[in-house]
């Protein structure tokens, strides 16, 4: 127990300076998702998704890897950041949010990891 | 820590349908977070080869995944029209209660249009879809 009161406790130190790095995180990756996924939600309008061949041909194609790899990383990134509000808010022992926040940076890490090499296999395909 | 009221509360306000959209964006939301691990699915089984993709076209257009598939889509159009909501708020446009309570209505309107529009192109029996 202390006698400072809780304004005195934070008087003084400043601004972290970095509080707003969620917010607008979120607001960055919402605004590269508008473009991002409305052109991939064409593009599978567009496929005939049964067919490897051409699905393979399509994700390899142009700069179709490059915009899917910003995709993969927008969805990650916006999912991850949504998602930890989300713990934040609603789970409140420590411990388990905690362990919650740290498995929600991990989770999105493995989903863009595995995604990317996926990507990358299809894309290299033709090269090797 | 004083037992202060935190966000969110959900239970203390009077219904306005407007509610119903900002809890609905979360919703939403959560459920796209899984959507990526199906997007992921899908392209790691096209990296994986020919057979490995044919199974997982099956598995995607087999009854029960598909209504997951529609639920997607769903969440994706709401979360997409709603989220540019967002976005104009964030950029200091539409926060007057009236503005606000207005776009919610054209916000469910523009989404219910994307999703079924888009769910006719892409779920509708066509070529080489299941």
């Amino acid at each position: 127990m202390s006698l400072r009161s809780a304004l005195g406790v934070v008087l003084g130190r400043g601004a972290a300076g970095e509080g707003v790095g969620h917010w607008w995180g979120q607001r960055v990756s919402a605004l590269m998702l508008v473009p991002l996924s409305v052109w991939f939600a064409v593009a599978l309008v567009g496929l005939p998704l049964n067919d490897y061949a051409a699905v393979s041909i399509w994700i390899a194609g142009g700069w179709n890897p490059v915009w899917l790899a910003l995709l993969l990383l927008a969805l990650c990134w916006h999912s991850r950041l949504g998602v930890q509000v989300v713990i934040e808010d609603y789970v409140h022992a420590p411990a388990l949010k905690l362990a919650g926040l740290l498995s929600n940076s991990a989770a999105h890490l493995l989903v863009l990891a595995g995604g990317l090499y996926a990507l990358l296999r299809v894309a290299l395909r033709g090269a090797t | 820590m004083s037992a202060r009221p935190l966000s969110p509360h959900l239970s203390v306000y009077r219904f306005v349908h407007t509610l119903v959209l900002s809890i609905l964006h979360r919703i939403t939301g959560v459920w796209l977070s899984i959507g990526l691990c199906a997007l992921v699915y899908w392209l790691a089984s096209a990296a994986a080869g020919e057979s490995e993709y044919a199974r997982a076209s099956a598995l995607l257009g087999s009854g029960l995944v598909r209504v997951l598939l529609w639920l997607w889509l769903a969440a994706y159009c709401y979360h997409f029209v709603n989220g540019l909501r967002h976005l104009a708020w964030d950029a200091g446009f539409g926060l007057e209660r009236l503005q606000v309570r207005r776009t919610a209505r054209v916000v469910v309107l523009v989404a219910l249009i994307g999703f079924v529009l888009l769910a006719y192109l892409l779920f509708c029996p066509r070529a080489g879809v299941p």
